[in-house]
């Protein structure tokens, strides 16, 4: 992977002598829409603060830019937007932008510029002078993602940013990720919403009990994971044998089968073999497995195997 | 410069939260309180000295004692009024933020972390000296405009109980990096608690000449500084008439050293160096 902005190697993390986070190595390339999944308690969010220097990993490295997240100078290029989204409420939207600015070193005249830039982009422009007491789920969500995005971050960490909000502003989170891809910024999303993630992810990595069970590019993922249905007159015992070689997971049902492929270029070559044996064939349906159906079996597989 | 913003924001927080114009508010309550009280009391006197024949002089002097020894009282809820305000105020300067995860946000920022502390530390000094500034002047003023007296060593009270404040502060900043807001609190009370017991025990054991009860007293005094500063302020702004007055809450029978204030100041020192210390490996 040529280089990677964030690298993690053999990363760990004990809370007493619970570890969080057990063995986990990852590499996230430059530009991409990086999804990171697990099931809850898999150690999603502490392995994140590792990466903003919030938590200090108990073992392992961590590279940002090649730098420790933990020195300053790292973090100068990357925006974050926490899972827990508490702001100071008694910020208006203006001064909570203006805060969070100075904290990244901005002059008061890129302030000036930049500010009403970003609230416009995430639709809040009119809501400046509202306190964020007074904002709904979704602007606060906004607001916050303003927030991360203010010294033109190289990196962005969005920790669960569509949690709780209705499918109109799961659009606009959805519109602003589009526009940071669109400016080159790495996106590191961590999330629970498999559908959104399907949709904006080019990349992703399952991790359970703080090891990465899998990781591939999303289109390699959705591919490999094809659900193919037959209907046929008969299925002879040599047909099944033939088919084995194609896919896994054959499940024969009367004169029905489905199975599982990993290349949808396996397909006419079914049709051909189906036809050379003499069968009839009424039916071939493919059908892509949900991002959910993978993360079960992934999840599943490999707690099966642990135990 | 990262710790100004954060510096500044806590001021924006007390202004917001309208803490500034309750302190404000209650402070003039009570300043005007003491005003009347004093008013009373030298007119009392006043009529008084007509019955018995009072001659001028004598009863300026009667006035002027009396005036020093309501402003030391007055003195002493204002320094219980600093107490409290510091502790209530910035117990959860720290550990609020990091409960709330408000922290986070601030954490990830290219700054390093020990501006936060820095930040808070400075915010929250600066809004405590304020306030004693406000109130340990305004009683000088009400009592100089009531009766003309002037307390004597006014800038070194005003500087020693700032210290006092700040001892206070740097504790509740120090105990804010790993306690609860509650646990800090109750830490910060208990302390002051048992600096103030101490001190009683040892003015009372030097009063009785118990060797043993002065020594609790000192040792309590270092645990916890605050309340030596106290002492001291009460010594130095005590005209001298009322020194021959015999025992008055006031009194001191064992004096703290000077080398007290320095004492304090390496205490202070010592706390941020701490509070440095534990927030910059600590996870957030």
């Amino acid at each position: 992977m040529p280089n990677p902005v964030i690298e993690t190697l053999h990363l760990r993390k004990e809370y007493g002598s619970k570890a969080a986070v057990e063995d986990l190595t990852l590499q996230v390339p430059s530009g991409e829409i990086f999804g990171f999944l697990g099931p809850n308690g898999a150690g999603k969010s502490t392995t994140v603060k590792m990466l903003l220097g919030l938590v200090k990993p108990t073992g392992g490295e961590i590279k940002l830019f090649g730098q420790s997240p933990r020195s300053p100078k790292a973090r100068a290029k990357i925006g974050f937007l926490p899972e827990h989204f508490r702001f100071h409420e008694w910020l208006k939207a203006y001064e909570f932008l203006t805060f969070h600015g100075q904290l990244y070193g901005l002059s008061k005249k890129q302030l000036q510029n930049r500010i009403p830039e970003l609230l416009a982009l995430v639709g809040l422009a009119e809501n400046s002078q509202l306190k964020l007491s007074d904002f709904s789920k979704g602007m606060l969500q906004r607001i916050g993602l303003a927030q991360a995005m203010l010294n033109e971050p190289e990196l962005i960490f969005l920790d669960e940013p569509t949690s709780g909000l209705d499918p109109l502003g799961l659009r606009q989170v959805r519109d602003i990720i589009y526009h940071l891809k669109a400016a080159g910024v790495t996106v590191f999303l961590n999330s629970h919403l498999l559908s959104e993630v399907s949709i904006v992810c080019d990349r992703v990595a399952f991790i359970k009990r703080g090891r990465v069970v899998h990781t591939s590019a999303m289109a390699e993922l959705m591919n490999q994971n094809t659900e193919l249905t037959m209907r046929l007159d008969a299925i002879k015992p040599d047909l099944l044998a033939s088919l084995s070689q194609l896919g896994r997971n054959l499940q024969p049902n009367g004169a029905s089968l489905s199975m599982i492929i990993d290349d949808q270029e396996v397909i006419p070559q079914i049709a051909q073999l189906v036809y050379q044996q003499g069968a009839k064939l009424y039916e071939l349906r493919p059908r892509q497995k949900s991002l959910e159906e993978i993360f079960v079996r992934l999840i599943e597989a490999d707690g099966e195997a642990n135990q | 410069m990262s710790l100004l913003t954060i510096a500044r924001l806590t001021f924006q927080e007390a202004w917001r939260k309208k803490l500034v114009w309750v302190a404000l508010a209650l402070g003039s309550a009570f300043l005007a309180l003491f005003a009347l009280g004093l008013y009373f009391i030298l007119r009392e006197i006043q009529e008084s000295s007509f019955r018995g024949g009072m001659t001028e002089a004598a009863l300026r002097l009667e006035q002027t004692q009396a005036s020093g020894l309501l402003l030391i009282m007055g003195l002493f809820v204002i320094n219980f009024l600093i107490i409290m305000m510091t502790a209530l105020t910035s117990a959860g300067a720290l550990s609020g933020e990091i409960s709330s995860h408000t922290i986070q946000t601030i954490a990830a920022k290219p700054i390093p972390r020990r501006s936060i502390i820095w930040g808070k530390w400075l915010g929250h000094g600066l809004m405590v000296m304020l306030y004693i500034a406000f109130m340990f002047s305004g009683l000088t003023l009400v009592t100089y405009i009531m009766s003309g007296y002037i307390p004597p060593n006014f800038w070194a009270g005003l500087a020693l109980l700032s210290l006092e404040g700040m001892t206070v502060l740097s504790l509740s900043i120090f105990g804010g990096t790993f306690l609860s807001t509650l646990a800090n609190g109750v830490l910060v009370f208990m302390l002051y608690g048992l600096a103030f017991v101490g001190s009683w025990v040892e003015q009372i054991g030097a009063a009785l000449e118990s060797e043993t009860a002065v020594q609790v007293g000192v040792i309590a005094g270092l645990i916890m500084p605050s309340e030596t500063m106290w002492r001291m302020v009460s010594d130095l702004l005590q005209p001298p008439l009322v020194r021959g007055m015999g025992f008055t809450p006031f009194t001191l029978f064992s004096k703290p050293s000077n080398a007290m204030v320095i004492y304090a100041l390496i205490y202070i020192a010592a706390l941020l160096a701490g509070a440095l210390y534990q927030f910059e490996r600590r996870d957030l």
